[in-house]
């Protein structure tokens, strides 16, 4: 049946199709201890979906355009189905909210709370996230700038920064919220300590990115330092500085939020959170994750692709192991970069993916 | 040969100078200079009314500054003597002492960094055999890595707290969900970097596939590993302090760093801080030494 589903583009879909609107239909209808009937139908349609996400990842005829919208489509049908199974699960086995909310639930809170939301995500996103990657980042960059021009300052300032690196700097918020006071200033104050240091690091890589011929070339065009910084070396610069930036835009939301924890005027997305929590009402909580995870997406994804129209196809190439030299000692050759670049925070695995694609 | 390397060997100065420790020292030392310096106009609010009362003058001003029970900014050797206080001069077993909080956060970063670890290679093992993993599950864990994590770290501890499931283990978790990423993607790289040749020469022995993980992939995964595991492991760490926040704060650096911020306690901030820094290089050294030795086993080059 799966090899035959393989040669089927068509038949694949109508599997996915029908599974996932009968798997829709149970999550919608579903009561509190449904029979076993039930649950064994739940398995089948998720059994069926699986197999047809499955027989669709493997499809090797389509067009190119039909492939991107296929990669994009599986990934989602995945996260669709687990949305589907939490739904079924919680409200089938009667899951108390205050363990779980459904999803369903933390919809309606969503739109009956917007309001809330919005005023949260201005004071923690717009205010202090915003504000204090900019200012970390420019700090970043232009001290990076100096340590380029002063190779003193360049041998002193990036062991520190690699070190700081891989501090937990967010400790520093109950003193920035006792020099900058409880508002934003304080958590964007939080935001510009953790954003400087991996743009440092970036950035002084970077400035080094340029071959020695072009530098070589541009001294025989009688290039002034300025002239070579902004022609050769900035640009060469450019995709380790828009890796700083996405690793920045992750740092800067974790930073601000949890530097709310510390004390907050009563607004902002970390101070929603800790204080919903000890009230249990944790659909309030899913809710602002789920703007969390949107506004982090989509701040991420913006750079991203403010660096594909820059067309820096050096990328992938860099953060697939060009970094080999830093923080990786006696092995040859390695992927992830050290010294900043820390994956787990930047989520930043789509050269990962892409590599593994193929 | 030995004559030129002599000869060509600088003096102890110039190497300095060209290595990386002087800039640094020179750095240490300019930022502590201005931290002093700093802590005199930062502190003002507090200590005006005390200058003033002790007939102003340089001196007075400085000793007045560096001197606060609870300064706006502590000066250095403040921080030094909290540290002193809270270290050695406490039972480690006592709340007071520093390394009991110290060890507290370290214990609960140790179970998470092998919980994720284990979850991670486990993962990544699954990934690159299941062709369907691959597909829908490693964007999904992407995905999950988009959600500040750090900012549920609350939630779960009090979910699991209206459970039963407190202490250790809900820290513990919250550093697990952290580290199993970098492990993930590292291993899921690591385990695919052999090359085709390679693997064809063991499909020509006929080999297994779990001969193949075991005597092709999971050597050349090793680096890869390890460089996820330095990165695992500072992340573990900011996970379990987080985690510690919302707890009640009674024990460990982050409960250190609430209670310092409640009841204005500066000193004891910039002590849990300084606390942690060093735990977190200290960890990370850990793993980078252990990798020195597995590669040298291995037979890497240094």
């Amino acid at each position: 049946m799966i090899a035959a589903l393989h040669r089927n583009p068509l038949a694949v879909i109508a599997t996915l199709a029908v599974s996932g609107a009968l798997l829709w239909l149970m999550a919608h209808l579903v009561t509190v201890k449904p029979g076993v009937l039930f649950w064994i139908s739940v398995l089948v349609l998720w059994a069926l979906v699986w197999i047809g996400n499955d027989a669709l990842s493997g499809i090797s005829t389509l067009s190119p355009v039909a492939t991107r919208f296929r990669n994009l489509a599986v990934p989602a049908i995945f996260g669709l189905t687990l949305l589907l199974l939490w739904q079924l699960v919680v409200k089938g086995f009667g899951i108390s909210p205050v363990f779980l909310p459904a999803p369903s639930d933390i919809w309606v809170r969503f739109s009956t709370s917007f309001a809330t939301l919005k005023a949260d995500f201005i004071q923690t996103f717009l205010r202090a996230v915003l504000a204090g990657w900019a200012i970390g980042s420019l700090a970043g960059f232009l001290v990076a700038i100096l340590c380029d021009a002063w190779g003193f300052l360049r041998r002193g300032l990036l062991p520190l920064g690699n070190l700081f690196a891989a501090l937990p700097i967010v400790g520093v918020a109950p003193i920035m919220v006792m020099w900058f006071g409880f508002d934003w200033q304080s958590k964007a104050a939080v935001v510009v300590i953790m954003t400087f240091f991996p743009m440092l690091v970036n950035a002084v890589t970077g400035l080094e990115a340029s071959g020695h011929l072009e530098r070589d070339l541009m001294r025989s065009y009688g290039a002034s330092y300025f002239d070579t910084l902004i022609k050769l070396r900035l640009p060469a610069a450019m995709p380790f500085i828009f890796n700083a930036l996405k690793i920045n835009s992750t740092l800067a939301l974790i930073g601000a939020i949890v530097a709310e924890f510390f004390g907050t005027p009563i607004v902002g997305m970390g101070f929603r959170i800790s204080t919903e929590v000890a009230r249990f009402s944790l659909d309030m909580v899913w809710a602002e994750i789920a703007v969390a995870a949107i506004a982090g997406s989509a701040f991420y994804g913006l750079i991203a692709r403010k660096q594909g129209e820059r067309g820096d196809v050096q990328h992938e190439e860099i953060s697939d192991g060009r970094g080999g030299d830093r923080g990786i000692d006696g092995w040859n050759g390695l992927g992830l970069c050290r010294g900043g670049d820390d994956p787990a925070q930047m989520g930043d695995a789509g050269p990962v993916c892409r590599l593994l694609r193929g | 040969m030995t004559l030129v390397a002599t000869a060509s060997r600088p003096s102890l100065p110039a190497a300095l100078a060209a290595g990386s420790t002087l800039p640094v020292a020179i750095i240490v030392l300019i930022t502590i200079v201005i931290w002093y310096a700093a802590a005199v106009p930062m502190n003002k609010v507090l200590t005006q009314p005390l200058i003033d009362a002790a007939g102003g003058g340089l001196l007075n001003t400085l000793s007045i500054s560096w001197s606060l029970p609870r300064p706006v900014l502590p000066a250095p050797h403040q921080v030094l003597a909290e540290l002193w206080n809270t270290v050695f001069t406490v039972e480690p077993w006592r709340p007071r002492s520093l390394l009991y909080h110290c060890w507290v956060t370290l214990s609960s970063t140790l179970l998470g960094f092998v919980l994720g670890t284990i979850l991670g290679v486990a993962l990544a093992i699954a990934i690159i055999h299941v062709k369907a993993l691959n597909r829908s599950l490693l964007p999904w864990i992407i995905a999950s890595q988009t959600i500040p994590i750090l900012a549920i770290a609350p939630m779960i501890i009090v979910v699991l707290g209206s459970i039963g499931l407190t202490g250790l283990l809900p820290k513990s978790l919250i550093s697990m969900y952290l580290c199993f990423f970098p492990v993930t993607i590292g291993m899921v790289k690591g385990l695919t970097s052999p090359d085709p040749m390679q693997l064809d020469l063991m499909r020509t022995y006929n080999a297994s596939t779990s001969q193949v993980l075991w005597k092709l992939r999971w050597p050349s995964a090793v680096p890869f590993l390890f460089t996820s595991l330095k990165v695992a492991i500072a992340i573990a760490l900011v996970g379990a302090i987080v985690a510690e926040l919302p707890t009640g704060a009674q024990a460990g650096i982050g409960a250190r760093l609430l209670n310092g911020s409640y009841y204005g306690q500066t000193q004891q901030i910039w002590g849990a801080l300084v606390a942690a820094a060093v735990m977190s290089s200290g960890l990370v050294w850990l793993v980078g030494f252990i990798e020195r030795r597995v590669a040298r086993a291995m037979g890497a080059e240094t």
